[in-house]
């Protein structure tokens, strides 16, 4: 298990990579599941297609056609793909701003995911969100929020529902490091652990703890650099997972989704990973970390990692990796010229959609006699 | 037609929507168990069951949250803030998830939440327990906000607001619990978004909500029988939805208009009322719109100070003398 090894040194922490878990915790040894070579494949095809469409993203950003602010979820793509593997319809998911990845992974149309990030009317949510507001409740996308730490208790608030509608569903309740410090974790961790007792909460936490809260550090945030552990305040089992290695958060899901899915109570995974991308896109400067660490990091780039193990394995040579990254540069050109297409909003879509019924919003707009 | 007061019609209302759907929860801090600070939900959980009637930790922004998650898988919670004095903890989660959630989610997410506690002073509760909050969340689209006085109003826009696919800001004028109303048995509600004329007149409109009216009402029977001039009283009942026209109808009758809140004078419910009749009835004004609002200052403890900074029966006869252009 190189990549365990790798991880080891990753997560001991010299200076450039003081980051990584700080006090030097470690995921667990994870048993790599036996991933054939057409399965590998596809999961790779997934986690293309997340970097080539945030790549995409931050194109136009730069271009101006994108507004707003636009996080990316370049180097963390192990993270959701794992996750999101274990995903069973009618489960729920709830994340926060850096929302993309989960909604292509959920098999939202990356089409009407573009068009939203580029304000068009064709977008997922008809322009109305934006990059920070993906939604596809048929598929579960329970949205993407704006507030750190303000779509916790959310997510814990849906867990209970699922259980009270008696159903077998759960919670996939992403969050980042940077939320774990926010008093809305600490109120919705601690009713979780609670409503949890009696089989009534059935959320699995996942923490992409990618090391930084905008700019600034895990360890230069809380002095208890342990943050799975933060859930032991409120009785909830919790592990890490080596967040850069697919093949790892895939057995971790698994486990923890089925685990969770029987006992209806909650569970947490912090997931150690890494944004190699900057915060957002107007995240120039990185004045908070080194060019160094940002290189070993890459060094264990979770696309490259699939990539070694397919060609190691045999299961892909480079020729069909080339040829599997032109098919997704092409869904994802396909995408961005759908968007640029896409006509603006109707301006009548100004006034929907603030209450159910349309003449209740009128009642509220000023009228002259 | 029996009576029943404040508090036992909020009960009742909540009782016999629990039990006609199931979807219906409860949420809040000593709602079970202890059976309600104010005794709004006594005996609920020995009814319903603690799945339904949930105790929850002093923790505010949580539950709520928490509560706002179950109605977007359509659950309907109906919140107990034990006073909305607290729910600043718990703001961000109404104004940036129930208020928005819908839009931002292009119609995707409905959020049929019910908040309700008592608002507003009276009760001698000093600086932290004391606020009017109707401005504060009828600011933001995406909530409604209502403010009921009567017992029947109570109860029939609590079925409303718990029947409302919307989020619902339910504000319970604390200081009237024990106070009694008629309320009929059979079953109705009460929509949003329709003022009530407490009572008729001619010469001034007198406009308030929430325990105010009361006020307005002891005032009015007061100017009929010191001095013979017949003030129209109106209830809004409703922040958000806001009933523009039948303001506008009283003061086209009466040409004059007295606008009463409890909360501070800037930015309140009093100055979108003298804002609409400025703007829809400005021809028929025979003098300014007139406010009386509580005193800019934190609310104090002492009686005698509460009551100074709260309005009083004097203050509104004094501005009504102003816009009737008479002497005290």
């Amino acid at each position: 298990m190189a990549v365990s090894k790798e991880a080891r040194d990753k997560t001991g922490g010299g200076k450039a990579t003081g980051a990584a878990s700080p006090n030097g915790q470690q995921p667990a040894a994870e048993q790599t599941p036996d991933l054939g070579g057409e399965r590998l494949l596809e999961l790779y095809r997934k986690m293309l297609l997340i970097r080539v469409f945030e790549e995409a993203t931050q194109r136009a950003f730069r271009q101006g056609k994108i507004g707003g602010y636009l996080h990316v979820y370049i180097g963390q793509e192990a993270v959701a793909t794992g996750f999101l593997d274990a995903y069973r319809e009618g489960d729920k998911v709830i994340t926060a701003y850096r929302d993309h990845a989960h909604a292509l992974l959920l098999g939202s149309d990356p089409n009407a995911v573009m068009a939203e990030l580029y304000g068009r009317g064709t977008g997922i949510v008809k322009g109305k969100g934006g990059s920070m507001h993906l939604f596809d409740v048929e598929r579960g996308l329970m949205g993407g929020y704006g507030i750190v730490g303000g779509h916790i208790p959310l997510g814990v608030g849906m867990a209970y529902a699922l259980r009270y509608e008696g159903t077998e569903g759960i919670v996939q309740l992403y969050l980042g490091d940077g939320a774990i410090h926010n008093g809305a974790y600490h109120e919705a961790a601690n009713l979780a652990g609670l409503w949890g007792k009696s089989g009534m909460n059935p959320t699995l936490f996942i923490i992409e703890n990618n090391q930084y809260g905008m700019g600034t550090s895990v360890e230069r945030a809380t002095a208890m650099t342990d943050l799975g552990a933060k859930f032991d305040s409120y009785g909830i089992e919790h592990e890490k997972v080596d967040g850069m290695d697919v093949a790892a958060v895939i057995a971790c899901a698994r486990r923890a989704t089925a685990r969770v899915r029987e006992t209806g109570r909650p569970y947490a995974v912090e997931a150690l990973t890494y944004r190699t991308a900057p915060h957002g896109a107007a995240d120039i400067k990185e004045s908070y970390r080194t060019r160094e660490e940002i290189n070993q990091w890459r060094q264990r780039d979770p696309l490259g990692l699939v990539e070694q193990r397919l060609l190691d394995s045999g299961a892909a040579d480079e020729g069909r990796l080339g040829a599997l990254r032109d098919e997704v540069k092409a869904r994802v050109d396909e995408a961005v010229r759908f968007a640029d297409e896409s006509p603006e909003p109707p301006l009548d879509e100004l006034h929907t959609d603030v209450y159910a019924d349309v003449a209740a919003q009128q009642e509220t707009e000023p009228t002259h006699a | 037609m029996p009576e029943l007061t404040y508090r036992n019609a909020l009960r009742a209302a909540l009782t016999e929507e629990m039990a006609r759907d199931e979807s219906v929860v409860l949420l809040g801090e000593d709602i079970g168990v202890y059976g309600g600070t104010h005794l709004i939900t006594q005996g609920l959980l020995d009814r319903f069951g603690a799945k339904r009637v949930i105790d929850t930790p002093i923790a505010e922004g949580g539950f709520t949250g928490a509560a706002i998650g179950m109605a977007m898988l359509g659950l309907r919670p109906v919140v107990e803030m034990m006073t909305w004095n607290f729910s600043f903890l718990a703001s961000d989660q109404i104004i940036q998830n129930a208020a928005k959630l819908r839009y931002f989610s292009g119609g995707q997410v409905g959020v049929p939440i019910v908040i309700r506690g008592p608002n507003g002073g009276g009760v001698q509760l000093s600086a932290q327990h004391t606020h009017s909050l109707e401005n504060l969340y009828g600011h933001f689209p995406g909530l409604k906000v209502v403010s009921p006085v009567t017992p029947y109003d109570v109860k029939g826009m609590m079925l409303t607001a718990i029947r409302d696919p919307d989020p619902v800001i339910f504000l319970e004028a604390g200081a009237l619990y024990g106070t009694k109303g008629e309320v009929p048995e059979e079953e109705y509600t009460v929509p949003f978004g329709k003022a009530r004329v407490a009572r008729e007149g001619k010469d001034v409109t007198l406009i308030s909500y929430g325990r105010q009216v009361n006020l307005l009402l002891r005032v009015a029977e007061r100017l009929a029988t010191e001095e013979d001039v017949q003030a129209e009283v109106i209830d809004l009942r409703s922040i958000r939805p806001f009933d523009e026209e039948t303001i506008v109808a009283s003061v086209k009758k009466t040409n004059r208009a007295v606008a009463v809140q409890e909360q501070w004078r800037f930015f309140g419910v009093a100055s979108e009322v003298a804002a609409v009749i400025q703007e829809r009835a400005f021809d028929y004004l025979d003098a300014p719109v007139e406010r009386v609002s509580g005193a800019e200052v934190p609310a104090p403890y002492a009686r005698n100070l509460e009551e100074a900074a709260f309005p009083s029966e004097q203050q509104v006869i004094d501005a009504a003398h102003r816009v009737l252009y008479r002497e005290g």
